[in-house]
């Protein structure tokens, strides 16, 4: 695909790299190590923070891309996490013998299993997502969160008519369960499993947007979306086609944290969904590397408080926000619009 | 002519809507009377509290074009400040005129504060910030558990007149036992009607008719020379003060406030729905909407438990009428609302009666 972008002078090509975002992260926890004292527990809680940091950033890249693409903010996204965790209970209750079984391939497969069915399933409702409520109401703020909203009731409540309104155990398979000691700190297998995971998640979405035909066009559509059109391309489709892969990571980003939560419930895609604004406000609303960024800050900051203060680790992500915003009001990147 | 002064020359403008609101009217000053046992009278004064917290909210949402999801934090100020002034202080009125006026201090500071630093942005900045701020206070008041009984919330005295025990007559009348619940009844309608009756006045005044303005084309009024920040500013403080009242009314009906009643995200989602399928932009649709709402709330849970019982053989769609879901409807009607009239039911009556 790339072959048929014209080659153009480097000059053009080189935007100059924001680096002073980047660096916040190492900073945060280079700045955590004497707070927290001992090392091993900086290792654990750090890793922590990180793999918490990469699923909120699969659940939260959708939401922010669309946002930048569309101007539509939807504040039901949280339902496809719901659907995504409560479709993974169910494949994975189907396979006991799988999910049960000491070996990692049975374990793993399962696990794979679940999330294509969920990524899958999650990405046709987002299909229908889009079709039926939101696009009537494009380019009508007020309505569109409206819109979604309801959309979110109502998709809370089905949800309740198919799986029942109480909270459910979502068990780790077999394999996943327990940590690897490296020294004195303790890792929870699962969480290198999520960090790989949103690692890999990361690296395909950096390789889309920035090596592909479609990343461009996609990024030309955040930055001046008439212009693109203009230039004879669907950017209607093309949305279409983006928020369906945002819903079907969020579905992926459900199967995550259902299982770092070991438990789900129909009401938890509404609560999380308030992070995920959080997160993509600290990012700059529409950029997918601030939203990255946001998101390790944010799993970071709220590991270190909950070991150091836990009563204010319930508003850290707040209190992140705030000092973001002091700092750059619109973001770490802001998106800058025509 | 009194009436037309009363309801500051907003006349319903459609026949029908006159008999819904003279029927809605009349049913909730009645209620004591038509209607016996604690239901009937429970429902009727959550009609009257939340008539007043819809309209407040219509003022920001329907008349000045911002969407809040603080709003249920003001509700909540209000019936935490009525409620840590009476368990502190004892039931005393002067507890109640102290957690009241301390509540709408708060309130008015809060709301300006988050007015003055984000309404400047576009509407969708402002809901996600006001979000993220109702979920910190949310959290805020479940954590202070000495000042506010955390989860649990507190349940407390009210001043002797509005005691149960208290009996005006020791009589009934007309089969009515004249006790200090009919008297907070009777003082929560009145407060109810009056505030209602306040802010129509503010939405008909020439202030009213520029929030309309800014909401129409924001920029247009500006060029017109309107500083809209702080028009905007001011209807999210009215608003927000309407809603604590509001709260205040709600605590000393139920005599106990808790996160569950006034704070949680399910009471903003409920005020959304009853605005926008009452009508926005029409203080009268928040009668309706909050008056359908409640009454879908707590009695449609009875028709569908009977249809439930009659499909119980039919598997999916047993789960869909099943009581439990009547959310469900609400949501899908409106999601219907939205789209297919926005304007709710008063706009539709009102269109019907012009046409006539």
């Amino acid at each position: 695909m790339s072959s048929s972008i014209p080659t153009v002078p480097d000059e053009l090509a080189k935007v100059k790299l924001d680096r002073i975002p980047l660096l916040l992260i190492p900073a945060l926890a280079l700045v955590a190590v004497p707070l927290v004292g001992s090392l091993s527990t900086w290792i654990t809680l750090t890793f922590a923070g990180l793999a918490m940091g990469l699923i909120i950033f699969i659940m939260a890249s959708g939401l922010t891309l669309v946002f930048g693409l569309m101007d539509v903010l939807n504040f039901g996204h949280g339902i496809f996490i719901t659907l995504g965790a409560f479709l993974a209970s169910t494949v994975l209750s189907r396979m006991p013998n799988w999910t049960t079984s000491p070996a990692l391939l049975p374990n793993l497969s399962a696990m794979a299993l679940a999330i294509l069915v969920a990524m899958l399933v999650v990405g046709l409702v987002g299909l229908l997502f889009e079709r039926v409520i939101i696009r009537p109401v494009y380019g009508q703020g007020l309505k569109q969160i409206m819109i979604t909203m309801g959309g979110m009731i109502v998709g809370v409540e089905l949800i309740k008519v198919v799986w029942g309104a109480q909270s459910i155990p979502l068990l780790l398979p077999t394999a996943f369960q327990g940590s690897l000691l490296f020294g004195e700190a303790a890792v929870e297998k699962y969480r290198l499993i999520a960090v790989v995971i949103g690692v890999g998640v990361f690296a395909v979405m950096y390789w889309v947007l920035s090596r592909t035909k479609v990343g461009l066009l996609i990024r030309a559509g955040v930055h001046d979306r008439e212009m693109v059109e203009s230039l004879g391309y669907r950017v209607g489709r093309l949305f279409l086609g983006v928020f369906m892969a945002g819903a079907a990571l969020a579905g992926l980003g459900g199967v995550m944290w259902g299982l770092y939560q070991q438990s789900i419930n129909p009401a938890m895609g509404g609560a999380i969904n308030v992070l995920l604004l959080i997160v993509i406000i600290i990012g700059g609303m529409g950029s997918v590397g601030g939203c990255f960024i946001g998101a390790l800050m944010v799993g970071l900051v709220s590991n270190y408080a909950g070991f150091l203060a836990p009563k204010v680790a319930l508003f850290s992500d707040i209190l992140l926000m705030v000092i973001v915003l002091l700092w750059r009001p619109q973001g770490l990147y802001p998106v800058v619009k025509r | 002519m009194i009436l037309k002064r009363l309801l500051s020359g907003d006349l319903p403008r459609s026949r029908v809507l006159w008999l819904l609101l003279i029927v809605i009217f009349a049913g909730l000053l009645f209620t004591p009377f038509i209607f016996h046992g604690m239901k009937a009278l429970n429902v009727a004064a959550k009609i009257c509290v939340f008539v007043v917290l819809v309209a407040s909210f219509d003022l920001l949402l329907g008349y000045t074009g911002i969407i809040s999801f603080a709003h249920t934090v003001c509700f909540g100020i209000g019936a935490y400040g009525v409620a840590i002034a009476l368990t502190r202080f004892g039931p005393t009125w002067t507890a109640v005129a102290v957690g009241v006026i301390c509540a709408l201090l708060v309130s008015l500071v809060l709301s300006f504060l988050i007015g003055l630093f984000s309404l400047r942005v576009k509407a969708i900045f402002y809901a996600m910030i006001t979000l993220a701020v109702a979920t910190a206070i949310q959290t805020l008041a479940s954590q202070l558990s000495d000042f506010t009984g955390g989860e649990d919330g507190l349940t407390f005295k009210v001043p002797e007149l509005l005691s149960p025990g208290f009996a005006l007559w020791d009589k009934p009348f007309l089969g009515v036992d004249l006790n200090g619940r009919l008297i907070t009844y009777y003082l929560v309608f009145a407060c109810a009607v009056a505030l209602f009756l306040i802010m129509l006045r503010i939405v008909n005044s020439p202030f009213g008719r520029v929030l309309q303005a800014i909401r129409e084309n924001a920029f247009r009024a500006e060029a017109l020379g309107y500083r809209i920040v702080a028009y905007r500013t001011s209807s999210n403080v009215l608003a927000a003060l309407f809603a604590t009242l509001a709260g205040a009314l709600l605590a000393l009906w139920l005599r106990y406030s808790g996160p569950d009643t006034t704070l949680s995200f399910d009471i903003m989602l409920f005020i959304l729905l009853m605005v926008v399928i009452g009508g926005m932009g029409t203080l009268y649709g928040s009668v309706l909407g909050a008056t359908l709402f409640i009454l879908v709330e707590n009695y449609l849970q009875d028709v569908m438990k009977f249809a439930s019982e009659g499909l119980v053989k039919v598997p999916l769609l047993r789960d869909l009428v099943n009581p439990d879901r009547w959310l469900l409807w609400l949501g899908l009607l409106f999601v219907l609302s939205v789209y297919r009239f926005p304007t709710g039911i008063v706009g539709k009556l009102r269109a019907k009666a012009r046409r006539a």
